[in-house]
């Protein structure tokens, strides 16, 4: 039996011409464009509290956002803690982690640093102490220092950006490599340009003009 | 931070008393000297009225101060997940938050489908729970559970109490930031040491947190540019959704839409933004939405979309959304600019000062009387309608349009969740905002039976009709005992085709019919079990009993349960299956064998 109601056969109907892309962008059919998945560090402003972790990281896996670094500490102000957060995704989802971010209440502020913002990890790498020549001499043209050495093991301390500490850790593959201990990036803008206390921001903008102005911002 | 008014035109209209006043209204506000104490004073700040709860040992403190509330009225209900459906649905009608109180542990996790849903849907409640005292959180004492840990993914947040000195000023904030900008739901989890801990600090008004800023209007720019889009535009559509109820924008959208005659589309939640009565609307699009909104919204030029996020029941498959439409995206939550269908015009605002602002900007009319003209032809292709043949079982859909033709006309729908909420939502004829109370977003079966109490005691004045299906009706039904009690004025009518119908029409149509796990062998007869609740029962088989019984329920001083005994064989159509193209939507069955 025919269940429903009659009318004109789907093959039958008015048509558009058009088309969208599977991020619900239009697009022209025959030009199928692809945003391709970029690197972007997150510099967020929360509040010191208990949870603020859990909720930001919560937020990035049930949205599947792709996280690959996350860094939390301390700032200048004890209520306030920053977490650098570097994510790939293409550039809808940028936009949109970034919107999502800012709606967690305990979210203060967040700003996307530009590519050539000043970024450091740290690594701590353990490895055999059979060699502690060759490793120090590693150590030394990666500026590496050697914070710990036993007659089995040598730990050595690096800075330096993701590139430098990928490159060292090649490096130092030529020993026997027991354990290696990296942290996330630490990031902050070039320049005078620092993140603000959206808070702050928008009681200044109520007042009348003649806030104080950094000069260094390029 | 004063002068961020706070945005919530929602309950601006629904509550006559101050509504800034979330200031004690009166002097003599008693001292508090507890921190349960200090709940009760700041609910009573922020103007509750009734909170929707069950019992239990850690939130104890907090029911021992309600006992010398005047100003608040706790209705006990069944169970948590009834309490949270409440008030949810309270939310709804009255645009101010609801409130549901659970204790710890289960308590909790009881809740948690509500506020789920109530997340789903941006329905404002908050949530109180209680919680083991501080000293033993984490050692999984009696009844403890990471209640905020459990909950902060579906709330826009969640809140752990941590002393009798500000465990006032969190309810206060979380009752504010669930009715402010996006509505949504809020918890406060309530240690017991907290609650009955000593203070004699008083809450202050509630005010929502300082991170949290929702936009009111939008760049003026992009309105231009909107504007002017939309009056060049020859195929335009209004998008209505459930955020134009929230921040009761109906009058603007009606006014905007009717001078410059632009078909209005709603989505499920916007339904009652605009009279569906009115021969500018076209009902509302999506899965089930009618032909002509689905024609309609696959071939505009240009969308007004507003307060809608695109769920994918609306949109279909995303490519073949809308294809060629420019589209203007008003919103007050920037992260759903974009989020699934790509604004050309985004306007992140409040949609009340939005449209005001759309409709001073527009230079022009556009020019659509050939558009007009193609949407009414596509109402008389495509209109909703049914057979009755005597010789079959009643069809539900008759036993909706004629409870639809009897009811008066500000009456309160409210539904569980399958094809009876299809048909409710197909064949009632809707003309005022927040008379529609559904659960959208989550889809939970049982929302039905105590969403109608939410909303009776909601709207006290307006009469409340639940429409369910036998599935959803058992999954709440011990809530009837709390209607009874509580001698509140409701018509449920069970469409009961003994089947668990959508999941059925699903495996007919894309499982090859192998109807596993539902169909009942059996269930009870509601008629019956209604008056074992206390309730009066009705059976309704024929066709020449419908307007009789459905009188008779609705002149019951009571809760009332109609059994309609419906076609088994009936399914929802149109239906665009999931995923797929809105402007290739099944009228029939072998239509959907076709696509």
């Amino acid at each position: 039996m025919t269940q429903g109601m009659d009318g004109p056969h789907p093959d039958d109907r008015m048509r558009p011409a058009g088309r969208r892309n599977s991020q619900g962008i239009r697009i022209d059919p025959e030009a199928e464009a692809t945003h391709e998945p970029r690197k972007a560090v997150l510099s967020t402003l929360v509040k010191h509290e208990p949870g603020v972790l859990a909720e930001v990281s919560g937020l990035f896996s049930r949205r599947q956002f792709n996280i690959e670094s996350l860094t939390v500490g301390a700032t200048s102000d004890d209520d306030i803690a920053r977490m650098t957060i570097v994510i790939e995704e293409p550039e809808p989802g940028v936009v949109q982690a970034k919107k999502q971010l800012r709606k967690l209440v305990p979210v203060i502020s967040v700003e996307e640093l530009e590519p050539e913002a000043v970024q450091r990890e740290l690594i701590l790498i353990k490895v055999s102490g059979e060699k502690p020549d060759d490793v120090n001499a590693v150590a030394d043209m990666y500026d590496g220092n050697v914070v710990d050495a036993s007659p089995e093991a040598i730990t050595v301390e690096l800075t330096g950006s993701q590139q430098k500490i990928d490159a060292a850790v090649e490096a130092f593959d030529q020993f026997d490599v027991k354990e290696v201990v990296r942290t996330g990036a630490a990031a902050v803008e070039r320049g005078g340009t620092t993140l603000m206390d959206e808070r702050a921001e928008t009681i200044e903008s109520t007042a009348p003009a003649e806030s104080p102005q950094t000069a260094t911002d390029d | 931070m004063s002068e961020q008014a706070p945005v919530s035109p929602e309950t601006a209209e629904t509550d006559t008393d101050e509504q800034d006043g979330r200031a004690p209204d009166d002097g003599d506000t008693t001292q508090v000297e507890t921190g349960a104490e200090s709940v009760v004073a700041a609910l009573e700040n922020a103007g509750a009225e009734t909170l929707f709860g069950v019992q239990g040992g850690a939130i104890m403190p907090v029911y021992d101060a309600l006992y010398d509330s005047e100003e608040l009225t706790h209705i006990t209900m069944a169970h948590e997940q009834g309490a949270s459906h409440a008030a949810d649905a309270y939310g709804i009608v009255t645009g101010k938050p609801g409130v549901c109180l659970a204790t710890s542990g289960p308590g909790a996790t009881n809740l948690v489908t509500g506020l789920a849903d109530a997340n789903m849907d941006s329905d404002p409640v908050i949530a109180l729970t209680g919680q083991v005292p501080t000293n033993f959180v984490g050692n999984d004492a009696f009844q403890e559970t990471d209640t905020v840990g459990v909950t902060q993914p579906v709330t826009k947040h969640s809140y752990f109490a941590d002393s009798a000195d500000t465990v006032g000023d969190d309810v206060g904030e979380a009752f504010a930031l669930a009715a402010e900008g996006r509505q949504g739901p809020t918890l406060v989890d309530l240690p017991k040491d907290v609650t009955q801990g000593e203070t004699d600090v008083q809450p202050s008004p509630a005010e929502g947190p300082d991170t949290y800023e929702p936009p009111t209007t939008a760049d003026p720019d992009n309105v231009e540019t909107a504007a002017q889009a939309l009056a060049d535009s020859e195929k335009p559509v209004i998008l209505a959704g459930g955020g134009v109820v929230k921040a009761e924008a109906s009058e603007e959208l009606r006014a905007f839409a009717k001078e410059y005659e632009i078909p209005v589309i709603t989505t499920m939640p916007g339904i009652g933004s605009f009279p569906e009565d009115h021969e500018l609307s076209l009902e509302w699009a999506g899965m089930h939405g009618t032909g002509y909104a689905n024609m309609a919204i696959t071939n505009t030029d240009c969308m007004l979309a507003i307060g809608t996020r695109f769920d994918d029941r609306l949109t279909g498959g995303v490519e073949t959304f809308a294809p060629d439409a420019e589209l203007i995206h008003v919103d007050i939550d920037p992260a759903e600019i974009s989020k699934n269908i790509e604004a050309d015009h985004p306007l992140v605002g409040d949609a009340k000062h939005v449209i005001d602002q759309v409709h001073e900007a527009m230079p022009a009319a556009p020019d659509a009387d050939e558009w007009r003209e193609q949407c009414q032809t596509w109402k008389d292709e495509y209109p909703l309608e049914y057979d009755t043949p005597d010789d079959e079982p009643l069809k539900p859909q008759y036993v909706v349009e004629r409870f639809s033709e009897l009811a008066d006309d500000d009456a309160v729908v409210t539904t569980g969740v399958g094809q009876h909420q299809m048909w409710a939502s197909q064949y009632w004829t809707f003309t005022e905002p927040r008379t529609w109370v559904s659960s959208h977003g989550l889809g939970t079966m049982g929302y039905g039976v105590p969403s109608a109490i939410g909303a009776k005691i909601g709207a006290p004045d307006q009469e409340v009709v639940c429409f369910d299906g036998d599935g959803s009706f058992l999954m709440t039904v011990q809530e009837l005992s709390v209607a009874v009690r509580e001698n509140l004025d409701i018509t449920y009518v069970v469409l009961n085709n003994e089947a668990v119908g959508m999941v059925r029409q699903w495996q007919d149509g894309f499982y090859e019919g192998r109807r596993m796990a539902s169909e009942y062998p059996w269930i009870p007869e509601f008629d019956k079990l209604a008056e074992a609740f206390g309730a009066r029962g009705f059976r309704l088989e024929d066709y020449d009993r419908v307007d009789d019984v459905i009188e008779a329920a609705r002149e019951y001083d009571g809760p009332a349960v109609i059994d309609a005994i419906i076609d088994p064989a009936e399914n929802v159509y149109p239906m665009v299956p999931s995923g797929g193209d809105n402007g290739l939507f099944a009228l029939n069955g072998d239509q959907l064998d076709d696509i």
